[in-house]
């Protein structure tokens, strides 16, 4: 007689990146069904967003994905921007574009930390945590914070890039696609990781569009879907960089895009060093007094490649100084339904790298 | 029999031993939860002051750090949670968030301070604090329990 269990996973486990909790059915040790549960970390980021000036809203995108804060508050400036036709000089942008790859790399760093993590592997935690220390003394130079940074201001950045910030990037840069490739071969070199991440969590193209899966996980997928290369914002046309694709769609393809997107965040960084105009950092006109006075009217959404999928804010402004609405798109809340079809026909044992292969980040998710 | 030498030098060795051997508890809630795990990263690396073994298990753990936004919907998993945990136990509340709502005060779902929903030892400041303000809180919590200002 076939009897099916349920079992609760979350919402406290170490392995599920938060507060994430699935509801699995299982039939012996096949997974016959698993329902994500969100909501543990729901705090109002877009209503509270609605009760401010426009600029205040910034420290509650800083709190979204909490690991890559500037690529947030990104998506939020260059709606806002477009919402209220402000120019932002080309030194800003530029900027703007170095930092956000560097955010990038950080954020990738604390996946395959916690993903080495979650297989069993206690080695590249400490690996991975010693690059992004290093990456978060460059943002606590240049920025002034470690985490969460509020660094991007209407019209512009908060302050400039310091002599010693130029030169740690640099040192950075250079010396990292090496200690990349050590890293990626304690992960390759392993046959119990190969063993338990190829071919499990297989997710089709056809799925994955259906489910409104973007970024990475896409990308495994087999779709050459980028938005830096297919919607370009900021600069990114007037950098070379290749946008990783796998066709196997499982774990170890999405292990292998990470990595490689890493490499290439390294390189557009490199570029951006060499192309680095001067001038000014802000626009003038928007100097901060002014910041507090700024009105909106209409609509916009400016969607970005942000290191877990499409991020954007559509921001609707009634020509006051405080936006009527905030929808937040992130990109974690839409990949994380396809959870349940990811994990449909295999083993109990697989659970924990099918959750983390997804990346999901709760502050994003539950808002 | 209280007032003897012997059995108050006995429970300062005790108490010593409680503050230098605090197992904590890998429960991360929010953006604080990050700053934890570089605290116990290889830069921060708090296992200097003994307090390296990360438990999964609420039942295996001393020490609870609160890190990030309590909402109403995890309130009552954390004091679930906490409920779990053998004596003695101690919380950490890190961050402005779990110490008073934070930023997200005003919201209808935010819990303001997770000494709502159970009793907090250390309070940090800060959004998130960094790692050295957590391994000062650390510090902080031990030297309390040494000179027996905290007992649970």
């Amino acid at each position: 007689m076939e009897k099916v269990v349920e079992v609760n996973f979350g919402p406290q486990h170490p392995s599920t990146h938060g507060v994430l909790r699935i509801k699995v059915k299982l039939d012996g040790e096949i997974i016959v069904d698993a329902q994500p549960v969100i909501g543990y970390l729901h705090r109002n980021a877009e209503k509270l967003s609605e009760m401010g000036l426009y600029p205040k809203a910034l420290i509650y995108m800083d709190r979204l994905d909490y690991v890559a804060a500037l690529n947030m508050e990104l998506g939020y400036i260059l709606s806002v921007e477009k919402l209220m036709d402000v120019e932002t000089p080309e030194r800003a942008q530029w900027i703007r574009m170095m930092m956000v790859e560097l955010n990038r790399i950080a954020s990738h760093l604390v996946w395959l930390g916690t993903h080495g993590l979650d297989m069993g592997m206690l080695t590249p935690f400490f690996y991975c945590w010693r690059e992004r220390e290093r990456v978060l003394r460059i943002f606590d130079e240049i920025t002034g914070s470690r985490l969460l940074y509020n660094y991007f201001s209407i019209g512009g950045v908060y302050s400039d890039l310091t002599p010693k910030g130029i030169d740690m990037i640099k040192e950075f840069v250079n010396t990292f696609p090496d200690r990349l490739e050590e890293i990626q071969s304690i992960f390759q070199k392993s046959y119990i990781y190969a063993k338990r991440t190829k071919g499990v969590g297989k997710l089709t193209l056809d799925d994955a569009i259906a489910y409104g899966v973007t970024g990475p996980l896409l990308r495994a997928s087999g779709l050459k879907w980028d938005l830096r290369k297919n919607q370009p914002y900021l600069f990114y046309e007037k950098v070379n960089f290749d946008v990783p694709v796998y066709t196997n769609g499982d774990v170890y393809s999405r292990f292998l895009v990470r990595v490689e997107e890493m490499r290439q965040s390294t390189k557009i960084v490199k570029q951006v060093l060499e192309k680095l105009p001067d001038g000014d950092f802000y626009n003038k006109k928007y100097a901060k007094p002014m910041l507090v006075r700024m009105k909106g009217s209409g609509e916009s959404y400016v969607p970005t490649e942000s290191p877990k999928g499409e991020f954007g804010v559509y921001v609707i402004g009634d020509g006051s100084t405080i936006p009527y609405r905030v929808r937040i798109r992130s990109p974690s809340f839409a990949n994380l339904q396809a959870v349940s079809i990811m994990l449909k026909g295999y083993k109990i044992a697989d659970l924990t790298a099918t959750v983390s292969s997804v990346d999901p980040v709760f502050g994003e998710v539950d808002r | 029999m209280t007032d003897s030498i012997l059995l108050t030098t006995l429970d300062e060795a005790l108490r010593w031993g409680k503050g230098k051997s605090l197992w904590p508890f890998t429960f991360g809630l929010a953006c604080c939860a990050i700053e934890m795990m570089s605290a116990m990263g290889p830069d921060y690396d708090w296992a200097r002051f003994g307090a390296d073994v990360f438990r999964d298990s609420p039942r295996h753990a001393d020490l609870m750090i609160v890190s990030g936004t309590v909402t109403k919907k995890m309130a009552p998993r954390i004091r679930r949670l906490y409920d779990q945990m053998a004596f003695p136990k101690y919380v950490i509340s890190m961050g402005a968030c779990a110490s008073a709502g934070g930023p997200y005060v005003r919201g209808y779902s935010v819990v303001d301070g997770v000494d709502k929903v159970v009793p907090v030892d250390i309070y940090v400041y800060g959004c998130p604090p960094r790692p050295e303000a957590l391994i000062q809180a650390l510090k902080q919590l031990q030297d309390s329990i040494a000179s027996g200002k905290v007992r649970h």
